[in-house]
């Protein structure tokens, strides 16, 4: 559900009364539905080398309206920045001064999406500047574009090129509605590795996933969107959750488990349970958190013991257990939730943003383990979203906390759910160790 | 109403001991009427000639915790009640849009408009459409009755698989009006003209508006149920100390039980209650010492039935996944336990030849007998705690040499049992007894039971499920580890 703001300020009048008194003006977002074209407008492929012209074709076969030149006057759906051969700081003027002559015609919701190289690639120190001034100016920009549209980049690192699986993968999360609430951030792709799906609407189709903490909220959301991509889903929450967990079962045709996580054999239990009961298990996604907010100084023992067994510990026992069994070596994949509080910090929650750090230490040591099987682990670090949780949040603090993003409004479990689902899928099968926000740039902590 | 019904021999006392079964079917026709055990017996030579029948597991199942009447589901029907334990087994199992074989179900206290309570609850539920159901009702044994009688289907080859079931709500109970009121609105209904109407308005009487509430006592002896059951714990010199014990025993070994995640996989929350809300994990013997006696005052220093050595009254839901081994090996589902067999037995207890509840001590032996099994051949024992008194009486007649041979036709003694086999994880004094949903709860765990112990001795684990019933009746049956 949007919230009455956006509602609000998406029509006449409220549009032109925020217009005038200088109010945020959220738009409602564009965000996947089955059955729904990947960008409906021309996409504009920015770039004079190799890596654009073989993209620009890859695009083309795709059917959508490719640009290699902005026609005056004409709306965009997105513009493909393909800086993949920048080798000094100069290099960036010519393809981003002409990019910006196109920045008036990007149609609402549309996208400006970077291709290039990891600065962390390069040991020439003028490659890597005008690199790493990537990352300035797309989170700049992002800041700067208006109506729901937003810029992101693709980071190139290993073997990785222009047209390498995960790269088109990336490229399509983007340009869809399934990134709506991601914006100003960066994916690498740091290996060939990868698949784009047979169907694109079922690109699970076939797979086993188990999902924790689904009962409800970001969980429940998740789990709807594995069923939507076609896979069989396995849903686990304490059994104290049970009523709410069976109500999801039963929505995604799936199976429940009741399970604490924190158990000594939980991950023995979700692996016999998904192979048992489906013959398989390719992906499980870690979503089961809770908060038990104090500021450090009140902290007591068990406010801090709890966030840190259910948040992070159980997830490593889990892994090990994943890790040890010859029932996960087929591309497993595996997604953890972390949080903009582990990266940016917040106030009252020294335990949580503790255990939601640990989450992207343990991914980012954790991709070497699982790649020997050529799987991939990675982690979704969510910023303010709609929840039953936030929305017992008093009003002048919620309203604050929604605003102060790019997209001047919260995300929707679904939209977590999309970054999640997306990287389980062995399109983003390049894509390991890296932690992808979705929270719509939130302004604190960026 | 005689106290010692049991010691005055009947007019259907057998001549001669039993003979030990020849044949061990599941399906032998039990022979003879109330308490004639060597006749059922001496049908056993007749199962060669039965055809043959495959076997019927248990793949699990699934309850709502059971709330205290009055409690968290007060504002729950009975309907509601089994919708919810059938969508948290269907969950459980992914039976989402299952043409399942048959659903059946029961209520004991039921509302007339819920003739169809379990077609509707299976409507209601994330089942097919196209799944059948009835309802059953045996009172009490309605749980345990339901699984005899899908299992016999599914041994059969009629259906390959099957939900059993039960439902009952004390809160939510049926109140009817009264005989006098029912019968001037009928007839109300069939006058034509004005003048018929007003002479038959003018038949009302104010007590006729009084409404008829539902009640526990038996219809022809007007006692109730815990009345009865206080004339045979009396009759059987159960003391109240061995009541307290076996009731502590209950909610101790039901919150252990529930502490280990034993029902982690048997049970879905439900309106916000995760455990059977009767259960006392901190209750002790001297807590149950100082109860006042609630049923059998009449016997003065014999009184011995207590709130906390008798089940209150309860709502609540069971559900129990059955099917063939095929069905459950093509949907890749867990066969924890076979039906082997089960049997129904009655006593006259309306001219006191045996107390209400006292069915299954004639049931067990005529099953026992009939599998070529003895009570020490039993790795568990379920026995429905009615009252600790049922549980103790029934015990007490099969150590009682007089009542076996008089009353059983046996050479002695039955036998006694060993305690420790006994309501391993608790039963209804703890849990609480929803009267049709006991059936449900019991087999359930008891599957999960013989499922982890698996074998002993190189045979496969067994279980006895006993249950009494109001009007004389009692259900048993005996289960298997698969």
């Amino acid at each position: 559900m949007t919230d009455k703001y956006t509602q609000f300020v998406s029509r006449a009048p409220g549009r032109d009364i925020a217009r005038k008194l200088g109010l945020p003006q959220p738009v409602v977002l564009r965000r996947h539905k089955p059955g729904q074209p990947l960008i409906t407008e021309p996409v504009l492929v920015q770039g004079t080398g190799t890596g654009a012209d073989e993209l620009a074709a890859t695009l083309l076969a795709w059917d959508l309206d490719v640009r290699r030149h902005a026609v005056p006057k004409e709306k965009l759906g997105a513009i493909i920045l393909v800086l993949d051969e920048l080798a000094r700081p100069e290099d960036l003027a010519r393809p981003v001064l002409t990019a910006a002559t196109s920045l008036r015609d990007l149609a609402p919701n549309a996208r400006v999406i970077t291709v290039s190289r990891a600065a962390s690639d390069s040991a020439d120190p003028a490659a890597a500047a005008a690199r790493q001034g990537v990352d300035g100016l797309v989170r700049s920009l992002a800041k700067e574009l208006r109506a729901g549209a937003t810029a992101n980049g693709i980071l190139l690192a290993g073997g990785a090129g222009t047209t390498s699986p995960s790269t088109l993968g990336a490229l399509r999360f983007f340009l869809s509605g399934r990134s709506a609430f991601v914006d100003g951030q960066f994916l690498t792709v740091s290996s060939a590795e990868g698949q784009l799906p047979a169907d694109a609407e079922k690109p699970l189709a076939g797979k086993v996933a188990v999902v924790t903490g689904a009962a409800r909220g970001i969980g429940a959301a998740i789990a709807r969107t594995l069923r939507r991509d076609g896979a069989t889903v396995v849903v686990v929450d304490i059994p104290a959750a049970g009523d709410h967990l069976a109500a999801v079962a039963n929505e995604v045709h799936g199976t429940a488990l009741q399970l604490d996580i924190t158990r000594e054999d939980a991950g023995e239990r979700i692996i016999e349970h998904a192979v048992e009961r489906h013959g398989r298990l390719d992906i499980v996604i870690h979503n089961a958190g809770i908060t038990r907010d104090k500021l450090l100084a009140n902290m007591d023992q068990s406010r801090w013991d709890s966030v840190i067994a259910v948040n992070i510990a159980a997830q490593l026992r889990i892994n090990e257990a994943l890790l040890a069994s010859e029932h996960f070596r087929n591309s497993p994949r595996i997604v953890s939730v972390a949080s903009t509080s582990g990266i940016a910090g917040n106030r009252g929650q020294t335990n949580y943003a503790a255990s939601k750090g640990g989450v992207m230490g343990m991914v980012r040591a954790t991709a070497p383990l699982l790649g020997v099987h050529g799987g991939s682990i990675n982690a979704v670090a969510p910023g303010f979203i709609e929840t039953e949780m936030t929305a017992k949040i008093p009003f002048a603090t919620r309203e604050i906390a929604r605003r102060l993003n790019s997209l001047q409004q919260g995300g929707k479990p679904g939209d977590v759910a999309e970054a999640i689902v997306f990287l389980a899928s062995d399109a983003a099968g390049g894509v390991s160790g890296e932690v992808l926000r979705v929270c719509g740039q939130n302004l604190v902590g960026a | 109403m005689s106290v010692n019904g049991q010691s005055a021999p009947g007019p259907k006392e057998p001549t001669r001991a039993a003979t030990p079964p020849a044949a061990k079917g599941t399906g032998t026709p039990a022979a003879g009427s109330g308490t004639d055990l060597a006749a059922g017996a001496a049908a056993g030579p007749a199962a060669s000639q039965l055809p043959q029948v495959r076997r019927a597991v248990i793949v699990g199942g699934n309850r709502i915790p059971f709330a205290r009447t009055g409690g968290a589901y007060t504002k729950s029907s009975n309907q509601d009640m089994l919708t919810a334990a059938l969508d948290g087994l269907i969950a459980r199992f992914g039976l989402q849009d299952e043409r399942i074989g048959e659903v059946a179900a029961g209520a004991v206290l039921k509302h007339s408009r819920d003739f169809n309570l379990t077609r509707e609850a299976v409507l209601g539920s994330a089942l097919s459409a196209e799944t059948p159901a009835y309802d059953l009702q045996q009172a009490c044994a309605t749980g345990l009755e339901t699984v005899l009688g899908l299992a016999n289907k599914i041994k059969l080859g009629q259906i390959d698989s099957a939900i059993a079931g039960g439902v009952d709500s004390a809160s939510d109970a049926p109140i009817a009006v009264s005989e006098g009121l029912r019968e001037v609105l009928l007839d109300l209904n069939r006058a034509k003209t004005l003048p018929q109407r007003l002479q038959v308005l003018s038949r009302l009487r104010p007590k006729d508006l009084t409404p008829d509430a539902p009640n526990t006592g038996e219809p022809r002896t007007g006692l109730s149920m815990g009345e009865h059951q206080a004339l045979t714990t009396a009759q059987w010199k159960i003391t109240r100390e061995a009541q307290d014990e076996l009731a502590f025993n209950s909610h101790r070994n039901l919150a252990a039980a529930y502490d280990a995640g034993f029902f982690d996989d048997l049970l879905t929350p439900y309106r916000g209650l995760t455990r059977d809300s009767n259960l006392r994990a901190d209750t002790s013997l001297e807590k149950l010492a100082t109860l006042k006696p609630v049923f059998g005052k009449s016997l003065g220093s014999a009184a011995t039935m207590t709130a906390g050595n008798s089940t209150p009254l309860t709502d609540g839901a069971s559900t129990v996944l059955l099917a063939s081994e095929e069905w459950a090996d093509a949907h890749d589902l867990p066969k924890l336990a076979t039906v082997v067999d089960g049997e129904a037995a009655a006593v006259d207890f309306v001219h006191g030849k045996d107390g209400l509840l006292m069915a299954p001590a004639f049931a067990v032996p005529r099953l026992l007998a009939r599998n070529g099994l003895s009570l020490e051949d039993i790795d568990f024992f379920e026995i429905h705690e009615a009252f600790a008194g049922t549980v103790l009486s029934t015990l007490a007649a099969w150590e009682d040499e007089e009542f076996g041979r008089t009353r059983l036709g046996l050479d002695g003694a039955f036998g006694s049992i060993d305690r420790t086999r006994l309501n391993v994880h608790g039963s209804s004094l703890a849990a609480g007894h929803p009267f049709a949903a006991t059936g449900g709860r019991i087999v359930a765990s008891l599957a999960k039971m013989l499922h982890a112990k698996d074998r002993v001795d190189g045979r496969p684990a067994r279980g006895l499920i006993s249950i009494c019933a109001a009007g004389g009746q009692g259900v048993v049956a005996i289960l298997e580890a698969h």
